[in-house]
């Protein structure tokens, strides 16, 4: 990296006010060519603010843009586009019933012809270890297959800048090295990489410096080889991040759920069928499926929690209660909630607001219904409750959910859950796309859940978080989960090689499959 | 913007109209005049009024419960014809007899006759999957043509000339005007409570909820444990249970017998209504009585200007194109040269 050479682009004093909130207050950042950096930050720290302003959504109030030395107005992303400015989203903009090609030439500036871009992306993605069949459907693929097509999406229109918000949380870490080697490339090439990450770690290892902003300030500009990651996290949260405790031994108490021989053949010709699934979460611990996207997690969720019955019901037995044949709603009453991974639109109704959120599977365990109607004062009082308990950052519960930031929607989505007191909870991704700080309180309280008693299972493609939460972790591969082992016997080699579906031998590290 | 974008639309159909009748040879001003404030001079006319908005109050409020749920129901024409049909079928029954039981049992027989024709939309939507709009509207034509079999055939009145015409319904079997001089009978009282009663529904109840989350968030819907067959059986049962009161309500209140034509496409007209009422109970009700005020203004500006009938059924049809619009364009930005379609097939 040439020190002299001018910045790709810089950013001077851009300010933006929404009402009541000052969401920029004059931050600078300046990006070289061929230079990862990242921006870091908690939720509500003005992160996206300042890269809408740079990918032309958001309309500064005041600050400059250089691009490449010349002075620039940002209007649109088109106009983003044009300037070299290309940006993976964290929410995904794509039309579920066409195809991967189809998506992205939708997108394309030019016309295309539709098996030469698909030629393209083949080749894009075999370079850059990101595999996807650019023939399938969307609605078919998986949240981490999603965020391919946005990837390469991106990488066609040969950017000279690529903004990434949250790029790995959906991938496993053999995805994420490939991911991170694909972006060194990248970055050698001399593209500008401005990262979004809440992940510490990853920027330490990726990342060549860092801005970092809190309450809408930049309160720094780090070389990120100078730092440790506890210093960027005291930067980025002005407090020092806890460690969360292991308790010294799992104590396992009774079985709490009980899932013998489950199997489900897919809903649709993509879709994974679940095959032969055994499973036992005991009271008081922590089990934890890792597994590459679209293994069958999804349906596994369904599956679990009921919106998809089973072949009988003794095949899912919570608290010694045959519910296989059960829906959502019997099963919430017998004391089991889910997290699923899609936060908006599956675990929250987007254009709705957070009390009626609150009642969406709260109403029966709080006791919201009274001879079939809403109890909205009570129902009201519980959303509140979910906000203040989980410091839900919003300016009240009559905002839709579709307008609080992922992590703060995941707050409230597991706020809502933990709040009824479940004896079972079982969580999708409980902390993708969640700042560390939002992390760390989800993390806390699934852990305080645990100690009080309740079974929790943990479905998640953070191998980092299995293996810090978990007492026991297995895998699931091709919708087969593998046995399960305890965690501390395990290494993250050993539970990748569960995620790619190979069987751990009895003298493979001297562990033996419990439960 | 969502509740201005009716007013903007209202506007600018009154525009298109003056530029319609301009071309017609007619007085934009007189024309304008007949259709709009003419029917509404008179107590006379404002009675009328209240008689044409009942039906399509009741059909909206029903229609807006199963829109809201994603449930496209736009067959209400046909099952307010059946439940004219087995309403009135429970009159002629009785036809000699006098009893304050005949009006509650017809009024039962109408909303299970409209409540039977949409169950078979139910029932083919939720075992064969078949798209509840093309059935709802081809059951629409089949309550047509059987309503007419049966007047011209079983129904038709013994000493009535063969006119195609049921006998007139008995006193018993009238719908009591609720005020003296006029036409308007207490099907109005019950569109009102009806719209409460929606309200309250959407508002309050579970089911409501139930609606509102399955047509916004289908998959939310199924992780809370609502079964989607569910809600489409609910809201097609009771917007067929209400259309066929509302048809009940048209023939043993202001028409008196069973005729071959007994809705000027109420059914039809109730959809614009729901949407230009923004499918909330309260906005069904304002926009019951304007739809009712152009089918008024139509039969004015045919007796005065000479104008077509047709005229009605233009009026409605701009209404519902410019809210169509305005919801658009309030909420995507018109650009041109821009954009183009980056597929090429091939």
């Amino acid at each position: 990296m040439n020190e002299n050479s001018p910045y790709l682009i810089e950013l001077r004093g851009m300010t933006k006010t929404f009402p009541g909130v000052l969401a920029n207050d004059g931050v600078d950042l300046k990006i070289k060519p061929g230079e990862i950096h990242a921006l870091l930050g908690e939720n509500g720290a003005g992160k996206s603010t300042l890269v809408k302003m740079i990918y032309g959504i958001l309309k500064p109030d005041a600050g400059t843009i250089f691009f490449n030395g010349r002075q620039v107005e940002i209007d649109s992303p088109a106009q983003a586009r044009d300037l070299g400015i290309a940006m993976v989203f964290q929410h995904f903009s794509l039309f579920d019933s066409l195809s991967v090609v189809e998506n992205i030439s939708l997108g394309m500036k030019k016309a295309v012809k539709l098996d030469k871009l698909a030629g393209e992306i083949t080749e894009i993605s075999r370079r850059y270890g990101l595999p996807l069949d650019p023939n399938r459907h969307v609605y078919t693929l998986s949240v981490g297959e999603r965020q391919r097509i946005e990837i390469i999406r991106c990488l066609l229109q040969e950017p000279q800048l690529l903004v990434m918000d949250e790029p790995t949380s959906v991938l496993t870490p053999q995805e994420v090295k490939k991911l991170f080697s694909t972006l060194n490339r990248l970055a050698d090439e001399g593209l500008a990489i401005l990262y979004i990450s809440h992940k510490l770690d990853e920027i330490k290892a990726l990342c060549h410096h860092a801005t970092i902003l809190r309450l809408g300030r930049r309160v720094a500009r780090v070389n990120i080889d100078t730092e440790s990651t506890s210093s960027l996290a005291m930067m980025m949260m002005g407090e020092e991040l806890e460690k969360i405790e292991r308790p010294p031994k799992a104590t396992a108490g009774e079985v709490r759920l009980k899932v013998t021989k489950l199997d489900m053949p897919a809903a649709d010709s993509t879709g994974i069928s679940l095959t032969d699934i055994h499973l036992e979460v005991r009271a008081g611990e922590i089990v934890g499926i890792a597994g590459v996207a679209g293994n069958g997690q999804d349906e596994l969720l369904r599956a679990l929690n009921g919106e998809e019955s089973c072949q009988s019901g003794g095949c899912i037995i919570i608290e010694n209660l045959h519910s296989g044949k059960l829906g959502p709603n019997a099963r919430r009453k017998a004391g089991l909630a889910s997290v699923p991974e899609k936060r908006l639109g599956h675990g929250a109704i987007p254009d709705m607001d957070l009390v009626d959120n609150a009642f969406m599977t709260g109403f029966q365990r709080m006791g919201l219904l009274a001879r079939g109607l809403i109890n909205y004062p009570k129902t009201r009082n519980f959303a509140h409750k979910v906000i203040a308990d989980f410091s839900v950052k919003t300016s009240g519960s009559g905002v839709p959910a579709n307008s609080l930031s992922g992590g703060n929607l995941q707050k409230f989505i597991i706020g809502r859950e933990l709040t009824q007191q479940p004896d079972i909870l079982i969580v999708s991704q409980p902390t993708w796309g969640v700042d560390a700080g939002a992390t760390q309180t989800i993390r806390k309280s699934l852990r305080r859940l645990a100690d009080k008693g309740a079974a929790v299972l943990i479905i998640s493609q953070d191998l980092d978080e299995l293996m810090e939460m978990s007492d026991r972790i297995g895998a699931i591969c091709g919708g087969r989960l593998s046995p399960f082992y305890p965690t501390t016997e395990m290494t993250v080699e050993k539970v990748g090689m569960l995620m790619a579906g190979v069987t751990l031998e009895k003298g493979d590290g001297n562990v033996a499959p419990l439960g | 913007m969502v509740y201005l974008s009716p007013v903007l639309a209202l506007v600018l159909s009154l525009l298109a109209g003056v530029v319609l009748f301009y071309i017609m040879g007619v007085s934009p001003l007189a024309a304008l005049h007949a259709f709009f404030i003419e029917p509404l001079s008179t107590g006379y006319g404002l009675a009328e009024l209240g008689v044409k908005a009942t039906p399509l109050v009741l059909i909206g409020v029903a229609l807006a419960l199963g829109f809201k749920a994603g449930v496209w129901n736009i067959g209400a024409e046909g099952q307010l014809t059946m439940g004219a049909l087995c309403g009135s079928l429970v009159a002629l029954y009785f036809y000699d007899q006098d009893g304050f039981y005949i009006l509650p049992l017809m009024l039962i027989a109408g909303v299970l006759g409209g409540m039977a024709w949409a169950a078979i939309v139910a029932f083919l939507r939720v075992r064969f999957n078949a798209n509840e709009i093309l059935t709802s509207l081809m059951l629409s034509y089949v309550a047509g043509l059987f309503l007419n079999l049966m007047v011209h055939g079983p129904l038709k009145d013994p000493e009535g000339f063969n006119f195609p015409e049921s006998r007139q319904f008995s006193e018993s079997a009238l719908l009591p005007i609720i005020l003296d001089g006029t036409r308007l009978h207490v099907g109005a009282v019950i569109a009102l409570l009806v719209v409460a009663w929606g309200w309250m529904i959407l508002s309050r109840t579970l089911l409501g909820y139930q609606i509102k989350v399955a047509g916004s968030a289908p998959e939310a819907c199924e992780h809370a444990g609502f079964s989607f067959s569910g809600i489409i059986w609910t809201t097609l049962l009771l917007s067929g249970g209400v259309a066929g009161l509302a048809g009940i309500i048209e023939v043993s209140g202001p028409i008196g017998q069973l005729l071959p034509n007994i809705s000027p496409g109420y059914g039809f007209t109730a959809i614009i209504v729901a949407y230009v009422g923004r499918l909330h109970p309260i906005g069904v009700l304002f926009a019951g009585i304007l739809l009712a005020l152009t089918y008024l203004g139509g039969e004015t500006a045919q007796i005065q200007l000479n104008l077509p009938v047709a005229v009605t059924g233009v009026f409605q049809g701009l209404l519902l194109f410019f809210l169509l619009a305005s919801d658009v364009l309030i909420r995507y930005r018109v650009q041109f040269g821009k954009a183009r379609l980056a597929v090429e097939n091939k």
